[in-house]
């Protein structure tokens, strides 16, 4: 259709909002209240233009460009005078309470605020009273709050309440006193809390973090990268500043996380500058030089039989270098063995069953979810970021009959009231989606795959049959297959964080028994760690084989990296091993007990130090780039292999130069990368002959900042990795999608500027969403589905089944080292029913000793009316709880209980 | 002269019972239309009436009532708006107080009309007589079956609950009220889309001012001709007016539509009091635009009002007098809207309190000329369309006539440096 | 906690409504029946009875004008401050009130018995001036009524 804007035509979308669509266009029109994900609601009134009648209408109109849909033939002035001075004038309005203190104001220059002000011309104070003060709140360890700074767009409430489905932010009082906040001061409880620092388009709500060692935005080195601290591969820009890590926000990736990330992976990367990073080569407590590294190695690889073992937080080109290294025969995959045949079944799923794997944007369009096992918020936060969507826009179809866009939200969220999309959970304890659940179910991860499996067979004869339901079970299975098979869009979402093959089993064959109705029918399926699967396309023997070649005496050396065995492997297990093995190369950036253990220790980058890549549970092939360059010791895991291999001479490894040529290396040997080299643009690639600069044009401070040092400006480092440059030197405009290093446009200085890097506003950046999806489904008329065979849980005298409990802050390693994530990580616990912990004389924090694996625990208690009878749940991974195989079933200690009473 | 709404009134104003108003003719009219009249009949007939709104904004009620969709099977809803909180307005308290059945009758009529089976009465907090006159009609028409399960054995069902607010005056903006009555804070809703197709909790809903609702038994029984009759102009009805201020004998009275301001207030209200002048008058409320001398012979109608550049409003005059000083009035008003103001638009939150700041200097002898631009611009600006809901227009209509009929009065505010008027100096006590 | 006497209207309020929440100002309006005021404690006791968080009901509570949230007196003197008693001059009798009672807007008198609040027209315009004591209304003020209407209340 055609819309004139200030009498020009332009052809334009039907459906948008008249703000959505003259940004698309181009325009610089300003507006607060209004973002693509939380839509319209006409709050701020900053979106103002004129609109006409027609051509003859001459006077027109004001109305708001967000609240206006578009029509064909519309006449509207952006330009007009009316209309520019109303909008400067909103902002006199806003700024009649607001503190002049832009100087000091952690926003200052990616300010919002700021650039509508300049945007609208408004400059000269005709305000001549007193301002409005408010006070301000202590929100946690992540969020620093300063009332005074907000002009009341509702958008932190929009997102945190109504997007997020977070109880404890709302706003009080009224008229010109309305304030943001908790009812007291407190921790804020949502896990997507920082992305108030995105959405407040002023310094309400900011990065606390960030404020111990606060950098303008304009003077960060930035890069591309993902996020290390989930399998879900959020797309992330970090940020540097005299050599440590400053900030991490949220990279737009349309298809992936869009423009939110969760909390752990905002504000978990301050394990980079920890005082006790492996910052030093030690080889047998000597401190040696890098070269000389190289050098011992060699002699001690080349003498030894060797093994290497890998590691899922460690990118592809690592893990590749090491099995290079060592051999196809000698590499280890480095996790758990159930970890590891989790992963491998869930290649198997996503390669050779019919269901596509789908992205998070995919799941915010569904229309029918099962979740089976997962407690999404702490193994996979932005998942249940993405559910919690669907599950508020499966109502929304009604609007269609109605006349309501989708992006009235006032209008949507009135029609809608609590009327919730289908969502089913099935898991061990409640979770943190059960709020919007349609209905639940907790019980152990065998009576979650049976749920599964009668859900499947009831979908599809051909799945094998689950008979031994209860009637209840079988009521539930009923209606969520019923549910599942009427909707246009269902998605069953696995994972592997109950430790239980069934359960991913059970998963598919529903997603398989529905698609074999319906083609839009998709399946999610999560793993522990960032490159899990990564890894897990790598092949690599048992973690087991690897202890047992040292055991038996096969091998003598191991190279271990990016990995703490103590986290994979039983702890007696793993002492033996590292007590047996002669010599241990561990190569790592973060202390830990294995470290600990090592002969030659290497410090490794870590992700902000590296270039990598990693592919994440959907099967997406993502590249993360260097923020900068660590101090001379510490490098890439792939660069000290590289290098190593070079020495050693190392057949395939003798013409690798580069990472572009580990990674054309990979593309060729490994099939399910075989695009890995397509995913970002070689090193070569330029614009323009330029490289893309890692700083902005506004960058400060660079000839000075190191004059305490070296009066002299160094050299600033050459990048042979990658396009990006480490200077604010190169080409201005858009860089391709995947190496976006920053958003900033001229007059956005804010993250509001990724509107100019889309598609369309709220859609695909422009040159396509950056990673490569690696599985395609496969079309078979015969589906070869799981056999059913889970066992009926039975609860035993004297035992409890002991369940894997995440937590989104401490159960992955690396985020759990950051002082903000650490000081939100719970103690250890063990969680038994109510009824359990009264049958067993014990009180909520007293403690319960029992031994699992033939290791021995004694944690205080939380009781829970919702964990099932006859089973306890021990926190996966947390810091201080040594690892051990689950679901395993704990003896409890009688002694130890009987001592309790006396 | 016919006084439909207010005739049987008793002189002590206590509540007519049941019985007293069914024997002056109560429930007939429900009598008639529930056994005779299909729904889309009574819509047309109140259609055809040409009532319109009292509430203040004059939409003509049965087209209004049309746009609910008819076929729809999920739950509509009814509410009857007493939340009279602008200031300068008490008629809706006294149909309230005195005969609370009149309203419910009208409220089973309009929901048999719309296909309405759950209504609410927004009632303000601070009507407590009215609230206890109501809750015993509610009693007693329960008892008398003109609500609940198949009333008068028609079939239509009709549950009718009684909800006092927590004192605010956007409650009484219609769909502020809707959210008020889910529960939620009350601010207002973006319309389209309007409440007759996504109203109370999502589902359509009218609201119809109390004074409305009274009408409708005397139309539905009369018939639409008679109620044209009884006007004196093209709009239709009976109208309750009132006088405030300084006149002597202050009060409501039901009057025919269209009848003179200048006839209102000497008839009626007995004329200003001794020595004083009449200046101006708000003719509907605090956000009506002010009327003068010029305009004493208006009529007193929505048509005619508008056409001399402001709103009949709720009907209810407030007098300004010659010795009374208009920026101290308007600054009154003012301060009640910044008060009232919900927080919602930027406009309308902020602009406000400039305004009441700004008048409370000129009043205070602390003004600038330049003060009267940034007035002026925010009449400008916080004009319709501008802001998220009616209320800051209506905030600025008393401002930007007051600017106008009385600039002299701020300019000499501003240029003596001190107000002019004699009033009781009082310490300030804010 | 509740008393039983409050869940038992709260659930009444929630009878006429078809989402608990909606009855939240009424649980609100209930609660502060029995104690005058809405405490922090009595926030959080309402809001977990409701299915509310604290956040969500305070969100609510903090908007209504006549939901306290901070301690009131035994009585509360509402004094219309709109236009017609302005006109009538309300202003007086806020100073003579003021006096009397040694408070200001806003503000409780020391024995505990009143709190004085301003009030929105409080639509008895022609008998103005008017102010409310708990239920009661009282037009037509003059100064020399208040020490007699005081006077009835402890
Ligand atoms: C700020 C504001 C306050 C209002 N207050 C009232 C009120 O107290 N009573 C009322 O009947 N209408 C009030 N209205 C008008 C209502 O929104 C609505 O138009 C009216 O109740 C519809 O009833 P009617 O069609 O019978 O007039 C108010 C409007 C606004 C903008
Ligand atoms: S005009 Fe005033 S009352 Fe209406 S939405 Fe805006 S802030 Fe609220
Ligand atoms: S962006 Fe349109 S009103 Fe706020």
């Amino acid at each position: 259709m055609t819309l004139y804007i200030d009498n020009k035509p332009y052809d334009v979308k039907a459906g948008k909002n008249l703000l959505e669509t003259c940004l698309t266009l181009g325009f610089d029109l300003p507006y607060f209240c209004w973002h693509p994900s939380l839509g319209s609601v006409g709050a701020c009134r900053q979106c103002a233009v004129k609109m006409y009648r027609d051509e003859d209408d001459k006077k027109g109109r004001l109305i708001m460009s967000c609240m206006e849909p578009v029509a064909n033939n519309q006449r509207i002035s952006i330009q007009d005078a009316e209309a520019r001075e109303f909008r400067e004038h909103v902002i006199e309005w806003l700024m009649t309470n607001h503190p002049h203190d832009c100087a000091v104001c952690d926003e200052g220059g990616s300010c919002h605020l700021q650039d509508m002000t300049v945007m609208t011309g408004h400059a000269y104070r005709r305000f001549n009273f007193k301002k409005r003060t408010h006070k301000n709140q202590y929100l946690g360890p992540f969020i620093n709050h300063e009332m005074n700074r907000c002009i009341q767009c509702y958008r932190c409430v929009r997102f945190y309440k109504d997007y997020a489905g977070g109880k404890d932010l709302d706003v009080f009082a009224s008229r010109s006193n309305v304030y943001f906040g908790r009812h007291e001061d407190g921790v804020l409880e949502s896990e997507f809390s920082g992305n108030l620092t995105e959405v407040c388009p002023t310094g309400v709500f900011t990065d606390k973090t960030l404020k111990q060692h606060y950098t303008r935005k304009w003077d960060l080195t930035t890069a591309p990268s993902v996020c290390q601290h989930c399998s879900l591969g959020c797309n992330i820009i970090a940020g540097e500043r005299y050599g440590e890590l400053r900030s991490i926000t949220s990279r737009y990736n349309g298809a992936v996380n869009g423009y939110f990330i969760c909390d752990r992976g905002r504000f978990g990367y301050e394990f980079v500058n920890a005082p006790g990073r492996i910052r030093k080569a030690v080889c047998d407590t000597e401190v040696v030089r890098k070269e000389e590294v190289t050098e011992r190695m060699k002699h001690l690889i080349g003498s030894s039989k060797v093994i290497g073992i890998g590691s899922p937080r460690a990118s592809v080109q690592s893990n590749f270098a090491l099995k290079m290294l060592v051999g196809k025969n000698n590499f280890y995959h480095g996790v758990s063995d159930n970890e590891h045949d989790l992963a491998n079944l869930v290649i198997k799923i996503l390669h050779e069953g019919p269901a596509p794997t789908l992205s998070m944007k995919e799941v915010e369009l569904a229309d029918a979810v099962f979740i089976l096992g997962e407690d999404l918020t702490n193994t996979a936060p932005m998942m249940a970021l993405a559910v919690r969507q669907s599950v508020r826009r499966q109502p929304m179809e009604q609007l269609a009959h109605i006349n309501i866009p989708a992006w009235h939200d006032g209008a949507v969220r009135e029609l809608v009231q609590e009327q919730k999309g289908p969502l089913f959970i099935a898991s061990v304890h409640t979770t943190k989606l059960d709020d919007v659940a349609t209905e639940t179910f907790h019980s152990s991860p065998d009576e979650i795959a049976r749920l599964g499996f009668a859900v499947a067979h009831l979908l599809d004869d051909d799945s094998p049959e689950e008979a031994s339901l209860s009637p209840e079970e079988s009521k539930l299975a009923q209606k969520i297959a019923s549910i599942l098979s009427m909707a246009k869009r269902p998605v069953i979402i696995s994972g592997a964080s109950c430790e239980t093959d069934h359960v991913l089993e059970a998963a598919a064959n529903i997603a398989w028994a529905l698609h074999r109705k319906n083609q839009q029918a998709g399946i999610v399926l999560t793993l522990p760690e960032c490159n899990s699967l990564g890894l897990a396309m790598m092949g690599g023997h048992r973690l087991e084989a690897a202890f047992n070649a040292v055991l038996n005496g096969h091998a003598d050396t191991a190279i271990i990296m990016e990995n703490d065995l103590y986290r994979h492997g039983k702890k007696s297990i793993v002492d033996e091993f590292l007590k047996v093995c002669k010599n241990i190369i561990v190569l790592d950036h973060s202390p830990n007990p294995t470290t600990e253990k090592a002969n030659i220790l290497i410090p490794s980058g870590t992700f902000a130090e590296s270039d990598g890549t990693l592919v994440n549970n959907e099967g997406r092939i993502q590249r993360f780039f260097q923020v900068y360059e660590a101090t001379e010791n510490i490098q890439e895991s792939w660069r000290w292999l590289l290098g190593l291999g070079t020495a050693l001479g190392v057949d395939e490894m003798s013409h690798w130069k580069s990472f572009e040529d580990i990674t054309q290396a990979i593309a060729k040997e490994e099939p399910f990368l075989k695009n890995i080299d397509k995913v970002s643009p070689p090193a070569g690639f330029r614009i323009n002959g330029q490289r893309v600069p890692r700083e902005t044009h506004r960058f400060s401070g660079r000839t000075a900042m190191l004059a305490n040092i070296n009066v002299s400006e160094p050299k600033p480092p050459v990048d042979s990795d990658s396009p990006l440059s480490y200077t604010m030197e190169g080409f201005r405009g858009l860089p391709p999608s995947s190496m976006i290093p920053f958003f900033w446009a001229p007059g956005w200085n804010s993250v509001q500027s990724i509107n100019k890097y889309q598609q369309e506003v709220g859609g695909p950046l422009r040159d396509g969403d950056p990673g490569i999806r690696c599985f395609e489904p496969v079309q078979t008329s015969k589906i070869q589905y799981f056999k059913s065979d889970p066992a009926i849980f039975e609860s035993q005298e004297d035992h409890l089944l002991i369940v894997p409990l995440h937590h989104i802050f401490g159960s992955e390693e690396l985020s759990a080292r950051s002082p903000a994530v650490g000081e939100r990580c719970p103690a250890p616990y063990v969680m038994v029913n109510t009824a359990d912990s009264a049958d067993l004389k014990i009180h909520e924090n007293e403690e319960l000793s029992f031994e699992v694996g033939g290791q021995p625990y004694q944690l205080p208690v939380k009781v829970s009316s919702e964990m099932p009878r006859g089973m306890a749940g021990l926190p996966y991974g947390l810091p201080g709880l040594p690892f051990v195989e689950l679901p395993a079933w704990g003896i409890l200690n009688k002694e130890m209980k009987w001592m309790k009473q006396q | 002269m016919e006084k439909p709404l207010t005739q049987h009134i008793r002189a002590d104003r206590q509540p007519l019972t049941l019985k007293e108003y069914e024997m002056a003719g109560g429930y007939q009219s429900l009598r008639k239309v529930i056994k005779a009249m299909t729904p889309k009949a009574v819509i047309d007939l109140v259609k055809e009436s040409n009532l319109r709104g009292r509430g203040g904004a004059g939409f003509n009620t049965g087209l209004k009532w049309s746009f609910v969709p008819a076929d729809s099977t999920t739950p509509k809803y009814l509410i009857a708006n007493a939340d009279e909180m602008e200031p300068g307005t008490f008629k809706d308290r006294i149909l309230l107080e005195c005969t609370p059945h009149q309203l419910i009758e009208g409220m089973i009529l309009a929901s048999y009309a719309i296909g309405a089976n759950i209504s609410y009465i927004y009632l303000r907090w601070a009507y407590k007589t009215a609230a206890h006159a109501l809750t015993k009609a509610l009693e007693e028409a329960k008892a008398a079956g003109y609500l609940g399960q198949n009333i008068l054995g028609s079939g239509f069902n009709l549950e009718m609950h009684l909800h006092t607010g927590a004192g605010r005056y956007m409650c009484g903006e219609e769909t502020a009220l809707l959210n008020s009555l889910e529960g939620k804070r009350a601010t207002p809703r973006a319309k389209p889309p309007f409440p007759q197709i996504s109203g109370l909790f999502g589902r359509p809903t009218i609201v119809n001012n109390v004074e409305t609702l009274c009408c409708l038994p005397h139309i539905l029984m009369n018939g639409p001709d008679w109620f044209k009759d009884l006007s004196r102009t093209s709009d239709a009805g009976t109208k309750i007016y009132g006088v405030s201020g300084r006149v002597k004998k202050p009060g409501a009275w039901e009057l025919p539509m269209g009848i003179t301001m200048r006839e209102l207030i000497e008839e009626y209200a007995g004329g200003m009091q001794d020595g004083l002048r009449f200046r101006g008058a708000l003719p509907g409320g605090a956000s009506t635009d002010f009327l003068v001398e010029e305009h004493l012979d208006v009529k007193l109608d929505y048509t005619s009002v508008a056409a001399a550049g402001s709103r009949l409003g709720t009907g209810t005059l407030v007098i300004l007098d010659d010795k009374t000083c208009p920026v101290g009035f308007v600054k009154n008003l003012e301060h009640f809207f910044a008060q009232e103001s919900c927080g919602y638009c930027t406009p309308c939150r902020e602009g406000l309190p400039w305004v009441e700041k700004i008048l409370e200097s000129i009043d205070l002898g602390k003004g600038r000329m330049e003060d009267l631009q940034l007035l002026a611009f925010h009449t400008k600006y916080l004009g319709p369309g501008n802001t998220f809901c009616a209320f800051a227009p209506g905030a600025m209509e008393p401002l930007q006539s007051a600017l106008k009929y009385f600039r002299e009065d701020f300019e000499k505010h501003i240029h003596e440096k001190v107000c002019p008027y004699e009033r009781e100096t009082l310490s300030v006590l804010r | 906690m509740l008393t039983t006497e409050e869940k038992n209207e709260i659930d009444h309020a929630i009878s006429l409504v078809p989402v608990r929440k909606a009855a939240g100002i009424d649980a609100l309006k209930i609660v502060q029946e029995h104690r005058r005021w809405i405490s922090d404690e009595s926030l959080r006791d309402i809001a977990a009875y409701m299915d509310m968080s604290p956040e969500e009901l305070d969100s609510v509570a903090t908007f209504y004008n006549l939901i306290f949230r901070k301690p009131v007196g035994r009585h509360i003197i509402l004094l219309c401050d709109s236009i017609s008693c302005w006109v009538m001059g309300y202003e007086n009798i806020l100073q003579d009130l003021s006096t009397k009672l040694g408070i200001k807007y806003g503000e409780t008198t020391t024995d505990g018995r009143y709190t004085l609040l301003p009030n929105c027209c409080l639509g008895t315009c022609d008998c103005a001036p008017a102010l409310m004591i708990d239920d009661d209304l009282y037009r037509n003020l003059t100064t020399d009524q208040l020490d007699y209407i005081l006077a009835k209340y402890d």
